[in-house]
């Protein structure tokens, strides 16, 4: 709704911050690199809540830990700006210098009393008024978030609602001030930047607008779908209904980090045609035609990522790809090549430079610029430009440059699947500290920490189901069903089950997850799966 | 996996810290647990400087730290359990590995080893076995000086659910029975205490007993310093030239007015009662004797430096002394003398006991404040010095027990009065702890001045053919009989390369064993070397084995290793124990006290 595809702030003013927000995040495991600028903040005094269904790690850190139920967050947050509204904490020169629509907002969250708020996400009244006044009465307050917010059916609402937060206080657009999305790999924010989107050209530049399209078609010397392309989940329905039949997959393991694995693969069986291009035969890639053997970014080529504060940082080749492994570039060039489009075979700095003149807001970073500066946060429009640390600082400034920002009403909804006397238990996902994704990328290393594929409950279910540790129990959700030996742990509370994804042979928790998605952003609701654990006779 | 602990074990923790409020402190889990948690970094933190009476609290009840107990100490304080490992792992006195109820610390330092303790622990090694031996819930340890050299050889007895004693002049007969808790422990004959001025009310004043303290002049000086005012006491402490007691004899005044002057409002006082130095015991001496001195002495200086909270750090193995102070400081308390507007006079100060856990480094004043703090008590880099950065980062002054106790005679005497006595670079007198090879051993003071020799005549003299003094404890010097019309200030000992130290005088005769105690004092700093810095880590081991090269195999004794290990050492090494752990090993092979070998 701010209008940028990036976090608004950088890692060093998480360093500096007075109130972190975690929100629907498990950092310490999950993006420990980030964690580790947020310990300094809470070193430096920095008062730490975590909303989570469960007490993680990142939790254990925090003053106060709010134990949500999966899937309240929009009831939480309303309830939140509710609060701060009726105890007076609303900073109303800002929402009526910086914003617009803050009545409509204020009428919708007007049902969200404490005692409303309490019960339906859980928490109680007097902890949920706390951290409301605590954030609204802050100097400087970030809410950090994860997937927690955004792997649900109501992801970009989960997204909306916290927004509304810092446009009710003014945590946003100043130092120390912001809304942090962070980014579980070194470069998934720079893939955004580049255009990895399905309606937008790189530097976020909107693929339906027939001026930012047709510079980039001018320099290309050709045309450009005008229609905005399809994100992953409408993807998956397309090739369903056979209207796509080619796939041409780079650097994703979608037959194994998919909800519903067993409807995935046989979407994927169904395909005509399907290249992997990847530096690990993944599951994916055992199902292409063609495998399309990839040179690892971090050591075999040259280029940029971008990181979570939307640091561009320069990335140099150590050695040569292994075998007849090869650089994206190279790749993507011998493949136009050979279909009619010889552009030859251009270096890493000749490509970026190509995208320097085509999005504005990486215009100032040259090669010899990111070296001497050690890396630049966009947007950076020309080469005199320091970088930006935070963003949208124009909501500050008199009179506004541009059109106010809106607060848009986010009414709650729960997750699509529900919970029943057949289904009881709350099944959520997430990642351990030692694994990655599906574990393509670490499940060839050993970890003293990897627990493998298992299933945590709260160890008072451990107890009505009359189980014992180590257990193998079969869980089975409305899709599926897997069987997975299981555990007891703290974190969870009785109806609340817990497992990684890291571990797809062993254990296939997508089988059970819904593919429901959030039709804005296209993420499916892998946090809230309704389950029913029995122990395997 | 966090192992549970027994109940037992969480009760003794609980008994200190209060019962838990959630699941997630340690409490049995209720529904609300799964809703809310109040912890964190900031909890912790807060919590952090109680893991060491924690770990004392399941030591002493217990008589050991099992995994169970150390996980729910953590859980307790939200300390992770590696670092809650680091630091208990980090005192002699705390123990990671089942221990028996009944633990008997033998003394085989260089004063109890020629009086006694030898054949003490041979006795032990026929009756129960070698050192570590369980026997009938019971075990005895070799442990370095006990503080208690005048009345030679020392044990310290640590009982688990019960109060740890201290046997004095111990038999083997005596240490056996209350190994077996055959009846009362006897105890040990009073000791030799001369003086006027420090050691003057010991002996009359009652140490239990606050209005004693009030009937022989107590609290006069808090009320005359209350009179002049924070700034004149200091000025008063400047004005006396009172210089520390503890061994680095740097001025008290200057620290008070450092910190008296801070712009930070939070501030400390520390009592540095960790005495700890081989031969050293008249810290005990006064804090046993005349207990509610010293704790006036710390409100005089609480209030001069504008500290409201004093710690005092005491040695572990001093429970008697222990006792005498934590009573002192209830009765002070419930009188009004500590605690909010002490006296009525506007100004809040209290005191907290710290034990320590049996480690000679927590002596050393930033080692002290990192295990107030709960953390190893390992020494911090200086500068910045305590006096800008010291407990929990904040301006903090740290004196002695003997210094400390010269305030209150300072502030209502005045400062030029005390600087009357002595030298006008070493005031006041000084207390010596003279053991070893002397008729009386004991506490004497005397004013600055007095010779070696005067102070040996005044103990009755030495006991057979003196062949050495051991002055300022393992880390000071031996000297030969050649020094000692020596005049004992800091500047007549610095004239003679030596330092007072501690005030150890400590005399051995023609039949003591050097190469012996030699090995022993080597063996002592390798053992209290805390490790974290390489010069002291391996130069205190590379010297011990320098020293066995030559003792056991006879060959000539490489002198320019050890002066090189020495450099090493006093040029690298982060504190004081490293600087000086090779002084007393030269001396004695300057003095060619080796060569009789």
């Amino acid at each position: 709704m701010l209008g940028a595809g990036g976090g608004t702030s950088s890692y060093e003013e998480i360093e500096t911050t007075d109130v972190i927000l975690l929100w629907g995040s498990n950092a310490r495991d999950a993006h420990p690199i980030f964690f580790h600028h947020l310990i300094k903040g809470v070193r430096n005094g920095a008062k730490m809540y975590t909303v989570d269904p469960r007490r993680t790690s990142s939790a254990a850190w925090a003053d106060v830990w709010l134990g949500i139920d999966v899937g309240a967050d929009i009831a939480l947050a309303n309830t939140v700006g509710r609060e701060i509204i009726t105890a007076g904490l609303a900073n109303r020169s800002f929402i009526e210098h910086s914003t617009a629509h803050f009545e409509d907002y204020a009428a919708a969250v007007e049902e969200w009393t404490l005692e409303r708020g309490e019960q339906v996400t859980g928490v109680p009244a007097a902890v949920i008024k706390e951290m409301a006044h605590t954030y609204a009465t802050a100097d400087t307050a970030q809410i950090c978030w994860t997937l927690g917010i955004t792997e649900h059916h109501n992801a970009t609402d989960n997204v909306l609602a916290l927004i509304s937060l810092a446009l009710l206080t003014g945590h946003v657009g100043r130092y120390g001030s912001g809304l942090v999305p962070i980014r579980g790999q070194n470069n998934v924010q720079g893939g955004g930047d580049m255009g990895a989107l399905p309606n937008k050209l790189p530097g976020f530049q909107d693929v339906e607008d027939d001026e930012a399209r047709g510079k980039f078609e001018a320099l290309w010397g050709h045309a450009i779908p005008a229609q905005a392309g399809k994100h992953l989940s409408l993807m998956i329905e397309a090739m369903e209904q056979k209207e796509i039949t080619a796939l041409y997959v780079i650097g994703e393991n979608p037959a194994q980090s998919e909800a519903d694995t067993s409807h995935i693969e046989s979407v994927l069986n169904g395909l005509e045609f399907m290249v992997v291009q990847d530096i690990f035969l993944t599951r994916t890639a055992e199902m292409a035609d063609v495998v399309l053997p990839a040179a690892a970014g971090w050591a075999e080529t040259e280029g940029t990522v971008t990181s979570s504060e939307r640091r561009v940082q320069r990335v140099r080749k150590a050695l040569d790809p292994p075998g007849e492994a090869k650089d994206d570039i190279d790749i993507i060039s011998q493949l136009a090549e050979r279909m009619g489009r010889g552009w030859g075979i251009p270096t890493a700095e000749e490509a970026w430079d190509e995208l320097r003149a085509l999005s504005p807001m990486h215009a100032g970073m040259s090669y010899r610029r990111l070296d001497e500066l050690g890396g630049i946060q966009w947007p950076c429009p020309d080469e005199e430009h320091p970088g930006t640390q935070f963003l949208h600082g124009w909501l500050w400034e008199d009179p506004m440059p541009r059109e106010p920002a809106p607060f848009v009403p986010t009414p709650w909804v729960p997750p699509v699947d529900e919970l029943t006397d057949e289904y009881p238990i709350r099944l959520t996902t997430g990642r351990r500290l030692d694994s990655y994704n599906t574990g393509v990328q670490s499940s060839g290393y050993e970890s003293p920490l990897r627990a493998g594929g298992l299933i945590e409950i709260a160890p008072e279910d451990g107890a009505s189901l009359d189980l014992a540790e180590g257990d193998l129990v079969r869980v089975a959700s409305r899709r599926g069903a897997i069987e997975v030996p299981v555990y007891f742990h703290e974190s969870l509370r009785p109806g609340l089950a817990f497992m990684a994804f890291h571990f797809p042979d062993e254990a296939a928790v997508n089988e059970l997850t819904i593919d429901a998605w959030d039709p804005k952003s296209g993420t499916a609701e892998f946090k809230a799966t309704a389950v029913r654990i029995e122990k395997v006779a | 996996m966090e192992v549970p602990a027994a109940p037992a074990e969480r009760a003794a923790v609980d008994a200190l810290l209060g019962a838990p409020e959630s699941s997630w402190d340690g409490a049995h889990r209720t529904a609300a647990d799964g809703r809310v948690a109040f912890g964190g970094f900031h909890l912790a933190a807060a919590r952090r400087e109680l893991l060491l009476p924690a770990l004392h609290a399941v030591q002493s009840e217990i008589g050991w730290i099992s995994r169970g107990a150390l996980d729910y100490v953590c859980r307790r304080l939200g300390v992770p359990p590696a670092e809650a490992y680091g630091v208990a792992s980090f005192y002699a006195l705390l123990s990671l590995e089942e221990r028996p109820p009944r633990v008997a610390h033998v003394c085989d330092d260089v004063c109890c080893r020629p009086h006694g303790a030898l054949e003490l622990i041979s006795a032990l090694n026929d009756a129960i076995g070698p050192a570590g031996t369980v026997a009938e819930g019971a075990t005895w340890l070799p442990s370095p000086c006990l503080g208690q050299c005048d009345r030679a050889p020392a044990v310290f007895l640590q009982m688990a659910g019960e109060a740890d004693v201290v046997l004095t002049a111990a038999s083997p007969e005596q240490v056996l029975a209350a190994l077996r808790s055959d009846g009362s422990i006897t105890p040990g004959a009073a000791p030799v205490v001369v003086g006027e001025a420090l050691l003057g009310r010991i002996g009359t004043v009652d140490p239990t007993s606050l209005a004693s303290h009030v009937a022989h002049g107590g609290y006069e000086a808090l009320q005359r310093a209350v009179e002049l005012g924070p700034a004149a006491v200091v000025a008063e402490l400047k004005a006396s030239n009172l210089r520390g007691r503890g061994g680095a004899a740097f001025p008290a005044g200057v620290k008070w007015e450092a910190v008296a002057g801070s712009a930070e409002p939070v501030r400390y006082l520390i009592c540095n009662a960790d005495e700890s130095e081989p031969g050293t015991f008249k810290d005990r001496v006064l804090m046993e004797g005349d207990p509610f001195l010293l704790v006036e002495a710390m409100t005089i200086a609480g209030f001069a430096v504008g500290a409201e909270r004093g710690y005092l750090y005491i040695r572990g193995e001093y429970p008697a002394a222990t006792d005498l102070l934590r009573s002192a400081i209830v009765q002070a308390r419930a009188a009004g003398y500590l605690g909010r507007s002490v006296t009525g006079a506007g100004f809040d100060f209290d005191i907290e006991i710290r034990r320590g856990g049996g480690a000679y480094i927590c002596g050393e004043e930033t080692a002290l404040m990192n295990s107030i703090e709960g953390l190893r008590g390992e020494p911090r880099n200086k500068p910045p010095f305590p006096t800008q950065h010291g407990l929990f980062g904040q301006p903090t002054v740290i004196n002695n027990v003997e210094t400390l106790m010269n305030v209150p005679a300072i502030v209502t005497g005045g400062g030029a009065a005390f600087a009357e006595v002595g030298t006008p670079q070493s005031t006041g007198t000084k207390l010596y702890c003279v053991s070893g090879a002397v008729a009386r051993p004991g506490t004497y003071e005397v004013a600055m001045g007095e010779t070696l020799a005067a102070l040996i005549d005044k103990a009755g003299g030495p006991v057979g053919e003196l062949r050495a003094v051991l002055l300022g404890g393992a880390a000071g010097a031996f000297v030969g009989i050649d020094m000692l019309e020596m005049p004992l200030t800091f500047e007549g000992a610095a004239a003679h390369g030596v330092s007072l130290g501690s005030g150890v005088v400590m005399l051995f005769n023609h039949s003591a064993d050097f190469p012996d105690l030699v090995r022993r004092v080597a063996a002592f700093f390798r053992d209290e070397s805390c490790g974290q810095c390489v010069p002291c880590r391996v130069g205190t081991v590379r010297q011990e084995e320098l020293l066995a090269r030559h003792l056991t195999s006879g060959r000539p004794l490489d002198r320019a290793l050890l002066e090189e290990i020495d450099r090493v050492m006093k040029d690298a090494s982060i504190c004081g124990l490293g600087h000086t752990a090779a002084i007393a090993i030269r001396s004695a092979v300057d003095l060619g006290l080796l060569e009789s070998a």
